[in-house]
Formats: structure tokens, sequence, C-alpha cells
């Protein structure tokens, strides 16, 4: 540990809303460098002494940083409210969480809506393409700027938990132990036709032009839209789906033999479409999932997952849920028998819930209880 | 012992070296290993097939995976414990005589316990009932039992001897106590065996 004193309670480095440019560079997997890298982050509780209760929240696909604060654009409570907080199984009076908005997004990390500074424009489609190593070493170049040289946890679900798996296995010594719920290490075939069905939506836009819409602030919002209506359907399950919405119809006695939102699943999609283009980029939707499906940590092993996490030093913690379809339980315990392979300390639970994929954002004091256990051992000296 | 752990886990806690690395098969909600830890600074890790019970050793902190000990003991590295514990679990599992094997492959040692279905109340209510016994260690009825390799001591010490496992220790218990060896098949209620491949 070579952190010096305790952060002080007005370090500007800590808080709500934080922004920093950070020169770098950050070499990234594709070959090219990003130099300077913008980052956008929010810490809640407090550092302590040696710097050693740091944990790191990894967020979704179209996530940001406000895990537990108020989003600027909705209005709505923290994405993971529920499980960050004071008291809560991810506990602020415990811990220092930190959460920072990834690379290739659109909440104030470098991304394709922001500036390049070789042509003072947008980057558009000349941003580089990114991957989930390039977010967490962006993350790591973070933490070196707060003074945190060792997490005591990186947790995180769904991409969050790609990060959180990627982060012991990129950074051995600086990862204590790593939460991953409802994640997978690689994206399946599967995974991959349904995001370029998203990709294809908003290439298809006549509106995205490119990539290049910002001058003019005309977005390809219907293609978003639709990209994000296919995508909301693989985050649910069919029980789900049949429970909330079954056959029945919206704001009418008849079917109208005509194409409106006759039934009400479909225009529960079409208002979650509409609502996600107010506070999503389009082209930050093409890089990040582009980043998802390259994904596959086996690449860190020589193709061998048990080698890649052989390398770990970290305790593991998994969770699933068994109707996720998109990260199926399978694709955990796979993760477990590597981590079984190399050695590693790990623990694996699949849960029970009726909501896909999304049950990792919705109460679930099972879940609670594993997380706030798992954690609270991670805490002792 | 600072536990109440069940007689035949204080038995095999008794007999687990401190700062030792254990696997427990089986574990049900950890208590086993919670105590090993706590008292003996014990590496302890947990395979446990119900996702209730295992969410709650994990809610202890505990290492425990969600797994199925008749498919998922192979992903263990060969000598990763010290230790491979399968109590009350033996006659629930499909190849018994595959888990102990992967037992010894896993652990340097293994602890096996079982309920002995040659214990004479077991005998007594199958030759005067006519009806398959319902006792203490073995409360389910037939259609519902989690049993599906009824085996005694006579039955584990046949198996011991044709596959050359070494016999470290045996512990008869009938109750809250340890019986004699002597007529053990017939009096003993449960078994633990201390093997070594």
């Amino acid at each position: 540990m070579t952190s010096a004193a305790s952060p002080a309670a007005d370090d500007s480095r800590f808080g709500r809303d934080r922004k920093v440019s950070l020169m770098g560079p950050l070499p990234l997997d594709c070959g090219a460098e990003l130099s300077p890298v913008e980052l956008a982050y929010e810490s809640y509780g407090t550092l302590n002494a040696d710097a050693s209760n740091a944990v790191l929240v990894c967020h979704a696909l179209t996530g940001d940083q406000y895990v537990a604060s108020e989003h600027p654009v909705t209005g709505k409570p923290g994405w993971w409210a529920r499980l960050v907080g004071p008291g809560k199984p991810v506990d602020t009076d415990h811990f220092c969480v930190i959460c920072v908005n990834v690379i290739g997004s659109c909440m104030g990390s470098s991304g394709p809506a922001t500036i390049n500074p070789a042509t003072d424009a947008p980057w558009g489609m000349d941003f580089p393409v990114i991957t989930i190593a390039d977010m967490v070493r962006a993350q790591a170049l973070l933490l070196d700027h707060l003074g945190i040289e060792k997490l005591a946890a990186v947790v995180g679900g769904s991409m969050g938990g790609m990060q959180a798996l990627s982060w012991p296995v990129l950074f051995p010594d600086r990862v204590q132990a790593s939460l991953v719920i409802a994640s997978a290490a690689r994206h399946s075939a599967q995974n991959i036709a349904f995001h370029e069905v998203g990709r294809q939506a908003i290439m298809a836009d006549p509106r995205w032009r490119g990539g290049a819409y910002y001058a003019d602030g005309d977005a390809p919002a219907s293609g978003l839209a639709v990209a994000r209506m296919a995508a909301h359907i693989t985050y649910l399950s069919e029980a789900g789906l049949t429970e909330k919405f079954g056959r029945r119809l919206q704001d009418r006695d008849a079917k109208s033999f005509g194409f409106d939102a006759d039934f009400q699943v479909e225009s529960y999609l079409r208002h979650q479409g509409i609502s996600f283009v107010d506070r999503f980029d389009a082209n930050s939707y093409l890089y990040i999932t582009r980043a998802m499906d390259y994904f596959d940590l086996a690449d860190q092993g020589d193709g061998s997952l048990a080698q890649a996490l052989g390398r770990a030093k970290a305790r593991f913690c998994l969770i699933s849920f068994d109707t996720d379809w998109l990260y199926p339980t399978a694709e955990s315990r796979r993760i477990v028998h590597a981590l079984n392979a190399a050695g590693a300390e790990a623990s694996f639970v699949e849960l029970s819930s009726p909501f896909g994929h999304d049950a990792f954002l919705l109460e679930n004091p099972e879940m609670d209880r594993v997380v706030s256990g798992f954690l609270g051992n991670g805490g002792e000296v | 012992m600072t536990t109440n752990l069940r007689p035949d886990l204080a038995v095999i806690y008794d007999q687990i070296a401190p700062n030792s690395r254990v696997l427990d098969i089986g574990c049900g909600e950890g208590t086993l290993l919670a105590a090993l830890r706590q008292d003996k600074a014990v590496d302890a890790r947990g395979l446990e097939i119900n996702p209730v019970k295992v969410a709650t050793a994990m809610g202890k902190g505990l290492s425990v995976v969600q797994g199925d000990a008749d498919t998922d003991l192979a992903d263990y590295p060969a000598g990763g414990f010290d230790y491979a514990v399968l109590s009350q679990t033996l006659q629930t599992t499909d190849h018994p005589d595959r888990i102990v094997e992967s037992l010894l492959r896993i652990g340097a040692r293994a602890f096996v316990s079982f309920p002995n279905f040659a214990h004479w109340r077991v005998r007594l209510n199958l030759l005067t009932g006519g009806r398959m016994p319902v006792t203490r260690l073995i409360p389910e009825r037939w259609y519902n039992t989690p049993n599906i390799h009824h085996v005694t001591i006579a039955d584990f010490e046949d198996l011991i001897a044709e596959r050359g496992w070494q016999v470290e220790g045996r512990w008869f218990l009938s109750g809250d106590a340890t019986t004699g060896h002597m007529m053990g098949n017939l009096l003993a209620e449960h078994a633990v065996f201390l093997l070594r491949g």
C-alpha cells in the first residue's frame, strides 16, 4: 500500500457528479491510444486512511455512473439504489463506492459524442473501437488518480459483471474480491446476433448518416428505439412478459386490424424505446455492444478460461438467475468450473426469479443476503 | 468442541488439523465449514445442490458453489485439498463409488459419513412390519426419500477392500455417542470413515 493519508472530506476528487480529464495515454486493444481520457464518475461513502475500503461498481450496457443517486436526465433513482447505500448490501457506511461511466458511453466519459482533440469536433465513428478490457484499464487510470492502489471489491451485473470478471485477471494485485452477477465470460453467438439486430436498426436509420449527426442535433432516434426494443425483450422472460401483459389489448376493446400498438406489450416496448433515446447516444450503443461482442475472457489465457482466471488472486462470487436466457446459468457455471480448475476461491448460486436477466436490478432478498455476506467478509482485514 | 455440531460432523471437526484446506461436499448451510474457519483457521470451501442453503452459507461469508456432486467434482484439481468431506450425502448420489474416488483424488484424505441401513432398528422394522423403515436418521418414506443407494457399514467396508482404499479411522455412532466396533453393523445408526487413496 503506497497511498498517503486519508483524503480530506473536502477532497474534490470525491463526491457526486465528478469529472476528470487524465492525460493517459490509454493504450487500447485495437492498437490506438486515447489521450486525454475523460472520465465521469461518482463516489459514495468515505475512503479510509489506508485507502483499503474502495469498492468499484461497474454498470451495464446502458447504465451510467449514477448508481445510487438521481439520474440527471430522467430524474429517476440510481439504477442500483436498492443495493448501494448506507446500511445496504453494498454498504456505503463501510465502503467507499466508486462508479465510473465506461469509455465509449455518453454520460461524460470519452466516447463518440465527446470532442476529438485532433479535429475539435465530436469523434463520431472516428472514435476507436474499444473493448471491455479497455474500459477496465480506463477505470484503473481513474483509481490511480484517486490514490486507490487496491480494491476491496469490484462488483458488476451484466456488462458490469464482465468488467468485474476482467479486473482480477488484468490487475491481479489490485483486486481482493470480485462479484459477478447475471453475466458471462464471453459473448455467445446468440448474444452477438441480438446486438447485430440493434446495430443494423441504428445504421438503417437515414438520420444516422455514418454517425455524423451531432452537429445539427438530429439523432437517429427511430433506429435507436428499435434497437432498444429488441434488446429489451432479451432482458425479460417469457413467463414475466406473459404475466405482465399476456395478449391484453391497449386502450381498446377490439383488435384494430391495423398496425397501431393494439397489444399492451407493443405499447410497453414502444415506450421503452422512446424513453431510451432521451438518455442514450446511438453511436455509443454501437461502440458498447461491439465491446461486449468482442468479449471472451479466455483470450487472456491463450484460449483457456481456466488459464486466464488462474492469474487472478481475488475471491470470486457469481450469481445467476434461473429465468435469464441472455446470460444463462450455464455461462456462470462455466466460469465456476474454470475457477475450480484454477484452484481459485469461488462461490456460486443460481437464484430463482421470474424476471429474466433484469432480475439483477430488482428486489431480491436472497441476492442481498449473498452480496452483503460476500462483501462483509471481504471487509475484514 | 466449541460448537454443537451434528454428531458425525463433530467427529470430523475434531479430526481436522488447523490451517488445512477442506472441501465439504453437500455442505448444507455451511455449519461445519463456519466452525472450522472460525476455530481452526481452515481454508473452507463447500459444494451444495440446494440454492437456498447455498445462499444462506454465502450470507455467512463462506465460499460455497451450488452444484451437483455427481457431475461437478470432475472440475476440481487433484490434490487441491487436505480433506474432502462427504457427510450424509453418499447414499443420495447416482454413483457413490465414483464419488469416493473423486474425493480421494481431490483431497489427500476423505471423510465419508452415512446412515447405516443395517442398524438393528432398521432390520427390526423391515422384519416385523414388512415395510421400508422410517427412523430418526432415515426419516422419509420410500417414495420421497433422497436415499437411492442404501448402504450398510459392511457394504461400505466391502467396497473399501475391493478398491484398496486405506482406512485411517472409523467411528460408529448411536445417538450422540460413539459405539464400539464390535457388532458395529448392527448397533451403529451412523458411521464415519476417514479414508486415504
